[in-house]
């Protein structure tokens, strides 16, 4: 018989010792977001996002073309080489294109960063494990897709340094976040890519 | 390898007349020509795709940004991106795409008819705008045509160069 999964139904209640709560790790690396342009994923990584920054027209946020958020990234970040772009998303919208990494490992913009919050679930589904909590790795994914500054992020004394190169970094950069699979709760924002678009368009370019 | 009839470089003059920067391709001999003058040309990126999808979501990614893009593919990635074109429709963003078309007139292989066949008719099932090139005097024609809609009108255009215009790939005729 192959390996089935771990069955699961539902988030961790608590933040078990030793690992990391989403939304506190993911503030903390993003840090002060009023200069960044931002896409997010679908669902944990958009509330995540979306805590950290507020709502705010600096942030695209995705509710559905899964597996989008990277190269809506990377194509943003070709035309703002002036702006830190950065990308935060989840592993089970990551793995859905996950050749967008190799993509975006040759072209190197030095602007992007990617932030993915690897919770290992598939939350919005009702908390099926994903490849990540099975042994597969997304950051050495991201190395072996041509991304050379790459960090797996499991504890709080690791934040700063990630920060800094989400923040900083010359060249595409990549940050693993592990975090427990706990349910911080969801978040409204408009799910009216159209309007999203042209506030964020306004934001950027002074106009639509 | 022929040399390449002279529409292409044509199409890659139009493309950069309206201010293209960002050409996104997955390698298909119909695009050979705008992919090399992609890569030759300073003034813009030159993309290639691990799979087609990407490309749209890259175009959008482009359009928050203020830069255009383009996406070069064969009729058979059309399947692959079909779910990111609601991030197209939904989102209303502009959106070109330029296919070459196989299984379309005179295919030798039986794999690219399914697909081939089913190109205009998901296309335009996802809102997409088709416009169908025939013959060499129709290409610029029919690309100013969908540059000006995608760009200017900010709709979402893709231009079909056929098997009658491109030729249809030989094979043995076994």
């Amino acid at each position: 018989m192959s390996m089935k999964p771990t069955l699961s139904t539902g988030p961790a209640k608590a933040v078990d010792k030793g690992l990391l709560e989403r939304r506190k790790a993911v503030a903390g690396i993003l840090g002060d977001t009023k200069n960044m342009l931002i896409v997010t994923g679908l669902a944990g990584s958009k509330d995540d996002a979306l805590a950290a920054a507020g709502d705010v027209p600096n942030l695209f946020t995705l509710s559905g073309a899964m597996g989008a958020a990277a190269a809506m990234g990377l194509g943003l970040a070709l035309a703002q080489p002036d702006k830190r772009v950065v990308v935060v998303t989840g592993d089970g919208e990551l793995l859905m294109n996950v050749g967008t990494l190799a993509s975006i490992g040759v072209m190197n913009p030095p602007n992007l960063s990617i932030l993915c919050v690897d919770n290992g679930h598939y939350g919005e589904t009702g908390w099926q494990e994903s490849h990540t909590s099975r042994g597969v790795d997304i950051a050495k994914m991201a190395e072996g897709g041509g991304i050379k500054q790459v960090r797996t992020v499991t504890e709080e004394s690791q934040i700063p340094e990630a920060s800094k190169l989400l923040r900083g970094s010359n060249g595409a950069s990549f940050i693993l976040l592990k975090v427990a699979p706990t349910d911080p709760g969801k978040l409204h924002r408009s799910r009216d890519a159209s309007y999203n678009k042209t506030r964020f368009r306004e934001a950027v370019l002074g106009k639509n | 390898m022929a040399e390449a009839p002279a529409w292409q470089d044509q199409l890659y003059d139009l493309l950069r007349e309206f201010k293209v920067t960002q050409f996104s391709y997955v390698p298909d001999a119909g695009h050979r020509t705008l992919i090399n003058r992609s890569i030759a040309d300073p003034d813009v990126h030159s993309i290639s795709l691990t799979t087609e999808e990407e490309g749209v979501a890259l175009q959008c990614g482009a359009h928050l940004g203020g830069a255009r893009s383009v996406l070069l593919m064969q009729s058979s990635g059309v399947g692959n991106c079909v779910n990111f074109f609601s991030l197209v429709q939904h989102g209303r963003f502009p959106f070109l795409t330029i296919v070459s078309m196989r299984g379309d007139f005179g295919e030798a292989n039986p794999w690219q008819l399914a697909m081939g066949q089913s190109t205009q008719p998901v296309l335009e099932a996802a809102g997409i705008i088709c416009m169908r090139a025939e013959s060499p005097g129709d290409v610029i024609t029919t690309s100013r045509a969908a540059c000006t809609m995608a760009y200017q009108s900010e709709a979402p255009v893709a231009v079909l160069l056929t098997q009658k215009l491109l030729g249809a790939k030989a094979f043995s005729t076994e």
